[in-house]
């Protein structure tokens, strides 16, 4: 029981102590919102012109709103990207058991449990023919494929 | 965009006679002029900007980034302090609060034997080692004292990945606030440029963390690993110092298999054992090889195995220099056989591709035994690296 309740801690991962600062969000909020007011004048404007000039003048506003938007935007995305990467993850690591009995080759597969080393006969025998089985590995397999240049 | 429908030009619109033409700006009247005054002003005052403050605009978004790094620096450091703490509690169950001693502990140092007269420098080396293994180990035993052996270089390996992580936090820290303190663009520029190296090697410090305090193997044990499948089975016994041999028959030959100690965090002391190895053969070895985890190159894939000659060990060198003088003293071959890997390969749990690699690596121990000897010669195998989690 305590091995498990171990390897649930082990496996869980490291939360962010960091988040997104509050005046950096209040920052973007604020820019946020004069970019959608200065959409809506924009579509205002553009809606009840009555001259070319107005016209130009929601163009403007338009150009102006929508960059401010995509900027808030992109910051408040690079600063959720900057609060993942503080996240330190532990990787799941697996113990690999084999029966020590020639032509048994039975092999069971399991999540670490502390105490655990390779080469260590462990007291648990065989399930198919009660040998004694040792475990003969502990690793992480890395799921993601690394990225690869062509040179 | 053209936001006047109609007629092509203004001209057309108004049957002006040909040649004769009205600017936009005049028919939209003052307001479309303000703006492109208003834009064409800003461009210059950009322009001004830049010429003058150009670069102090480019040290300021250096030191955001450098800021945002050493955020996550402090934020590693500090969840390496807490897992040393909780696995010093966890595990030692000790009756006071080991945070003080712990706190105490990452600000250790060592100070390196003086150089000027470099004469017998490795032996005061070697000692200042012993002492300040000695000193790691009296510690944790303080810190935890229902620890027992394996623990104990557990913990010391842990303590030893929190010091690291301090370290790295406080120097980026220091030139940080030198740059900024100065505003010397090269001071936060140099910073800068090696972050990267810096941030991926404390990544796999806090790897180590984790696989430090839970026992779990890491990639630099891949030569442990290895010998360990040639020994196990085998009766084993100590050398000095924290390392074990076994004598194995292999290909006809009498192989003398070395490793640290496992399972505890442990590199030993592999040029002590194998220099009482040697001795204690009369030199009459017909070849040493020596299995380590190596640096890979970016390109390089992971767990590729590679062979060569030399002493494939790293370490501050004392251990390199004890078996290359024996070596040389009795005209012994050595060969070295490395797996590959990246530093956070090396000290974060083990990866597949390494654990995989083993089976390679004895085919190649195999292939140099029986070309490079005759039956019933001598070998011997060393196993270089940390036997965390990696018995025999």
């Amino acid at each position: 029981m305590r091995m498990n309740n171990m390897t649930q801690n082990q496996t869980q991962a490291a939360p962010a102590s960091k988040k997104i600062s509050t005046y950096l969000a209040l920052i973007v909020m604020i820019v946020m919102a004069l970019a959608v007011v200065a959409l809506l004048i924009a579509a205002y404007t553009y809606v009840n012109a009555a001259t070319a000039e107005d016209q130009i003048t929601a163009a403007a506003f338009g150009v102006i709103g929508a960059v401010a938007l995509a900027m808030s935007v992109f910051t408040l995305f690079q600063s959720r990207r900057q609060v993942e990467q503080m996240k330190i993850d532990a990787p799941k690591v697996i113990t690999t058991i084999e029966c020590q009995n020639k032509g048994c080759n039975q092999k069971t597969v399991r999540e670490f449990q502390r105490g655990d080393y390779v080469y260590k006969e462990i007291d648990v025998p065989c399930t198919k023919c009660g040998g004694k089985q040792m475990i003969t590995g502990i690793f992480k397999e890395i799921k993601e494929k690394e990225k690869t240049y062509n040179v | 965009m053209n936001f006047i429908s109609g007629p092509n030009t203004v001209a057309q619109a108004v049957s002006l006679p040909a040649g004769a033409s009205i600017s936009h700006s005049q028919l939209l009247g003052a307001g479309s002029d303000q703006i492109t005054q208003i834009i064409s002003l800003l461009s210059y005052v950009f322009f001004i900007v830049l010429i003058f403050y150009g670069q102090r605009i480019q040290m300021y978004v250096m030191i955001r980034e450098v800021e945002n790094s050493l955020h996550k620096l402090k934020h590693i450091k500090e969840e390496g302090r807490k897992t040393t703490i909780e696995a010093i509690k966890e595990i030692g169950k000790p009756t006071v609060d080991p945070t003080p001693r712990v706190d105490r502990f990452l600000e250790y140092f060592t100070i390196g034997p003086q150089g000027m007269d470099p004469a017998g420098i490795v032996y005061k080396l070697d000692h200042i080692l012993d002492v300040r293994d000695e000193r790691l180990k009296e510690e944790v035993k303080l810190m935890a004292p229902l620890s027992d052996e394996v623990q104990i270089n557990n913990l010391e390996n842990t303590l030893e990945a929190a010091m690291a992580l301090n370290f790295i936090y406080k120097v980026v820290r220091h030139y940080y606030i030198q740059g900024k303190k100065t505003l010397s663009l090269y001071v936060i520029m140099q910073l800068q440029m090696i972050l990267p190296m810096v941030m991926k090697e404390a990544d796999a410090y806090s790897s180590a963390l984790k696989a430090f305090a839970y026992g779990q193997p890491i990639g630099d044990g891949v030569g442990p690993l290895v010998v360990g499948k040639l020994m196990h089975g085998y009766e084993v016994r100590k050398l000095p110092k924290d390392c074990v041999m076994a004598t194995v028959p292999i290909e006809g030959r009498v192989g003398i298999i070395v490793k640290a100690e496992g399972p505890g965090g442990n590199v030993g002391k592999p040029g002590d054992a194998v220099e009482a190895v040697i001795e204690e053969n009369q030199g009459k070895i017909a070849c040493l090889i020596m299995i380590d985890a190596g640096l890979k190159l970016e390109g390089e894939l992971v767990g590729e195995v590679s062979e060569g000659i030399g002493a494939a060990i790293g370490g501050p060198g004392v251990d390199a220099y004890k078996i290359e003088e024996k070596l040389t003293k009795y005209k012994i071959p050595n060969y070295a056989i490395i797996v590959k890997e990246d530093i956070g390969d090396a000290v974060s749990p083990m990866r597949k591709e390494i654990h995989d690699a083993t089976d390679k690596v004895i085919e190649r121990i195999k292939s140099i035994i029986v070309e490079r000897t005759k039956e019933g010669d001598k070998v011997v195998i060393v196993g270089v690296g940390n036997s965390i989690g990696v018995g025999q």
